[in-house]
């Protein structure tokens, strides 16, 4: 009997296929992989059961640090070219449109209007930046809320505060809030399983 | 003359043959490549976004206008300082307790009070020196236990007071 002749098949297979996938799934992933920018300051959200998400635009962003530093940041450009027009106006600093390119590209600020510029210039600064002021003799968070609502009619508040931070601080930043007659805010936190 | 030389092979040296070379290339090194880049975009990519717990204010009225509301139905909630609750129910005489965040503290008085009570409201007040997080705690406990009504209010020299009745007990 003859012997029956198994074909020999070629252990090469043809990877082009599995390459055009896995180069357009790297694709995808790279486009959609926003990189966290690096922010002067550290913030550990408290955590809750809540489980709304946060929109993606016109948010403006109240973040306060542990030790009580108030950080200001809106997105949307256009808005935040404005914002600081009339911050320069009020104040009577003035920018070059250098520094102003820099402040919008920023993604968090906290300082004096009259620190700005230093902060604009220096890395440096940016990391050691005391936070907006808001106490009421000198409410430079009041101005900066009142000019972004101004400027994005359809702003959202939301506050970004640190587990630790003293209450005090933010019922303060929420009375300021109440005072321009933003009522409805958006705390924002971490997930939490819910209880049974 | 030309037909011998194209005619007579490449023997004699005249025209060299070139090696036929493969088309295909091991492509094994690169999906490897590929797949490692692709891992570690995928883990680096963070799809979920932060959560928010959306707290609605009382909007400011010009004459000032307060509701009143039957004390009965009313507990005020005091957050204090190192994670401790004040509670007590009422403002005329009231008893004032205090609790922490567990399980078994503040959540079972609040579930408790919420079945008994039908229209049971909670005032939420926190100290200055009370902490952040306490207070997105209590609303979190508050959404858990499912109480409707609830405010947050602003402490009063005699909200403080009456908890330090408690801490001399």
């Amino acid at each position: 009997m003859p012997k029956v002749k198994i074909p020999r098949k070629s252990i090469s297979l043809d990877m082009t296929a599995m390459c055009d996938m896995a180069f357009l799934l790297l694709t995808f992933f790279m486009l959609t992989t926003k990189f966290k920018p690096e922010e002067p300051i550290a913030v550990d959200m408290p955590s809750s059961i809540s489980e709304s998400i946060l929109p993606d635009a016109n948010i403006l962003t109240i973040s306060i640090g542990k030790e009580g530093r108030v950080f200001y940041g809106l997105d949307g450009q256009e808005a935040k070219r404005e914002v600081l027009k009339n911050i320069s106006s009020k104040y009577g600093v003035t920018f070059t449109p250098a520094e102003e390119k820099k402040f919008i590209l920023m993604s968090s600020f906290g300082s004096p209007v009259s620190e700005l510029k230093k902060v604009l210039g220096s890395k440096e600064a940016e990391m050691k930046q005391p936070g907006i002021p808001i106490d009421s003799s000198n409410n430079q968070l009041r101005d900066w809320i009142l000019y972004s609502a101004r400027a994005d009619k359809q702003l959202k508040v939301a506050v970004k505060g640190d587990k630790e931070t003293d209450y005090k601080v933010i019922s303060r930043v929420i009375a300021i809030l109440q005072d321009l007659n933003i009522n409805k805010i958006k705390l924002i936190t971490t997930m939490e399983a819910k209880p049974q | 003359m030309a037909e011998v030389n194209t005619g007579g092979g490449g023997g004699k040296g005249g025209k060299k043959r070139s090696k036929k070379i493969s088309t295909k290339i091991d492509m094994t090194p690169m999906v490897d490549l590929a797949f490692l880049l692709i891992t570690f975009f995928m883990l680096t990519t963070t799809f979920n976004k932060p959560k928010i717990m959306e707290v609605k204010m009382p909007v400011k009225t010009e004459d000032n206008k307060k509701t009143n509301y039957k004390e009965s139905e009313t507990m005020t909630l005091v957050l204090g300082e190192e994670n401790k609750v004040f509670y007590f129910m009422g403002l005329t005489n009231p008893q004032v307790e205090s609790t922490d965040f567990s399980d078994q503290g503040i959540r079972k008085v609040l579930l408790q009070k919420n079945k008994s009570i039908p229209e049971f409201k909670v005032v939420i007040k926190a100290m200055d020196t009370s902490k952040y997080k306490n207070m997105v705690d209590i609303l979190d406990e508050i959404h858990i236990t499912g109480v409707k009504y609830y405010a947050i209010g602003k402490i009063s020299p005699k909200d403080i007071e009456l908890t330090k009745t408690v801490q001399g007990s």
